[in-house]
């Protein structure tokens, strides 16, 4: 059953964002068929249209006043190309922005949208979206009684789409008005390596004791190597004021799929479960051999951080 | 100012993995024995976020709604006990087995009745469903502005000044009034009733309404106006077992967990 399908995309440098490629991709294996296209909003938008891999059309409109994303300013040009590509499911990233287009849009055009999906599947014709819940204690499977279907996803939910974009742009109106006035934006992230982007993730949780317990967090990853690790940090932690909110992975943090994921006194909660179980490896060191995360955990050392952290960085300077 | 805030009392959220169940049958959560149900955290730090608008702006007042029957009356209890002033009760078998769309709009309908409203506070999310959707909708229900995510609110500038968390760095925004803000962790911790204040609560008003009363009708709302319907609710399955490093000391234990690392290829 052919599903046509609309991507909101998100730009970033001129580029369509890896995880607008994700759901490109997503799309392509859905659509069966049917038409897939993408909006592009912004700076640079009609030149990206050829980098939207697997999409046929791209709706776009390059006013840099998109650029800084205001809900009541995308939502008119959204709605303009929801007009035009009539979809049967729109699929969203669960990003800043598209947290709040997805309940918007699909309230606009008497719907709903299903959050935070880690998977959208075809079951016997009817669309299935499954997302976590229960603070990541439970998957929440549902089905769709209005059309279109919609979606945000999460990052690297789907692999990137690769090969060509889209060969049609059709143009959207510029920006309207926004009741909502931005005024003003403060960087909190740290220079170099991403916590999204690093192979390995080294996270602090409230067992460290105390902020300074971050600086044993840092010194393992740099002995690691600043280019492959980054430091992560638990909502606990991020709460007590002991690391930045941007370095905070959980269901209302950062979501992140690093190679290696190392909880340093983390319990394993399953809301912070929920934003690294797509480590390919995790590994613990907790005090407490009770503690949640040893159920989740591939590898990992029972003991006090204090003594075990520095023995691990002697290990990896060792190299 | 009147600001209203939304609050839902749900199973606690830090149940360890181990207690918590569910009923295939009934796709629904099975209350973990001896473990209280709480006010959805995100949803006491919205309370706090409006008491203290309230504490700054004097002849300011706060509602507290919540939708359901036994569990949304200990939510609003809990919030009243916060110092809200007043309560409504959104209590209909009609309401039952809905979703955020329903949801939002009964707490819409409720806004609207109250007729003096200038913002309605809710946490970024339902600590049990974690769908950040009903905010949002309320807002598109009434027609107003909504800045979410929000970690500090403020009266000012246009109407609202709100910080919010992106995902690396905070933004700065205003808002017009009347508006809805939902509200994030970053915020800080919501106050701890003493009893006084506790046995003060029980002495507030809590209004009830019902569909009629809100001008809805039966097929609008719970199971019958839902637009998402839950197919399955499962718990993840788990991986392998953990291995533990064995070692007499700290230093065997991590050069047992390096060396199995290079062994295994992962490094």
């Amino acid at each position: 059953m052919a599903r046509n399908i609309l991507v909101v995309g998100e730009l970033s440098g001129g580029q369509p964002t890896p995880t607008t490629l994700e759901l490109l991709n997503g799309a392509a294996g859905l659509a069966a068929g049917g038409v897939v296209s993408v909006t592009l909003l912004g700076t640079g938008a009609t030149a990206a249209a050829a980098a939207a891999a697997g999409a046929a059309t791209a709706y776009v409109n390059d006013d840099a006043t998109y650029d800084t994303f205001r809900a009541e300013q995308w939502l008119p040009a959204l709605g303009a190309a929801l007009d035009q590509a009539n979809p049967d499911l729109v699929l969203i990233p669960q990003s800043a922005s598209g947290r709040e287009i997805g309940p918007r849009l699909s309230h606009r055009r008497n719907t709903a949208v299903a959050m935070d999906c880690i998977s959208i599947v075809d079951e016997g014709g009817a669309l299935k979206a499954t997302r976590p819940a229960y603070g990541g204690n439970a998957l929440a499977t549902y089905s769709f009684a209005t059309a279109p279907a919609m979606a945000t996803v999460r990052s690297k939910s789907f692999d990137r789409a690769t090969g060509p974009g889209a060969s049609t742009t059709v143009p959207l109106p510029a920006a309207g008005e926004s009741r909502t006035l931005v005024t003003g934006y403060e960087a909190s992230v740290s220079e170099g390596l991403q916590i999204q982007d690093a192979p390995v993730v080294v996270s602090g949780g409230r067992g460290l004791g105390s902020a300074e317990g971050f600086q044993l967090i840092e010194a393992l990853a740099a002995a690691i190597g600043t280019d492959k690790a980054a430091v992560g940090a638990s909502r606990a932690a991020v709460d007590l004021g002991w690391y930045p909110p941007s370095q905070q992975v959980g269901l209302t943090g950062k979501v992140v799929s690093p190679d290696i994921y190392i909880a340093i006194a983390i319990s394993g909660a399953s809301q912070h479960l929920a934003g690294c179980s797509g480590a390919k490896v995790l590994i613990a060191v907790n005090r407490d051999p009770d503690a949640n995360i040893w159920s989740f955990a591939k590898y990992g050392i029972v003991g006090d951080y204090k003594n075990v952290v520095p023995a691990l960085i002697e290990e990896f300077k060792k190299g | 100012m009147h600001i209203v805030v939304c609050a839902k009392q749900i199973p606690d959220p830090e149940t360890p993995p181990s207690a918590f169940r569910i009923d295939a049958a009934t796709n629904k959560v099975v209350p973990a024995q001896g473990i209280a149900p709480v006010l959805s955290q995100f949803d006491g730090i919205a309370a706090e976020a409006a008491l203290r608008i309230k504490e700054a702006n004097a002849g300011s007042k706060v509602t507290v709604i919540s939708l359901g029957a036994d569990s949304a009356a200990a939510a609003i209890k809990q919030v009243l006990a916060m110092g809200a002033d007043e309560g409504v009760l959104l209590n209909d078998p009609a309401f039952e087995d809905g979703d955020s769309y329903t949801t939002a709009k009964a707490l819409a309908a409720a806004i609207k009745k109250l007729g003096d409203v200038e913002a309605v506070f809710c946490g970024r999310q339902a600590a049990d469903w974690d769908m950040g959707q009903v905010g949002l909708l309320i807002a598109e229900e009434l027609g107003w502005p909504a800045s979410i995510i929000a970690k500090s609110v403020t009266t000012g500038g246009a109407g609202l000044q709100v910080q919010r968390v992106l995902a690396d760095g905070f933004e700065n925004a205003e808002t017009p009034l009347p508006a809805v803000v939902t509200v994030s962790n970053e915020f800080g911790e919501p106050r701890y009733p003493k009893l006084p204040q506790i046995m003060a609560a029980a002495k507030k008003t809590v209004t009830q309404w019902k569909t009629g009363d809100l001008g809805l009708d039966p097929s609008q709302v719970g199971a019958a106006g839902a637009r998402l319907k839950l197919e399955r609710l499962a718990t993840p399955t788990r991986g392998a077992k953990v291995e533990l490093m064995e070692g007499d000391t700290p230093q065997a234990q991590a050069a047992a967990l390096v060396a199995r690392l290079r062994a295994d290829k992962i490094l």
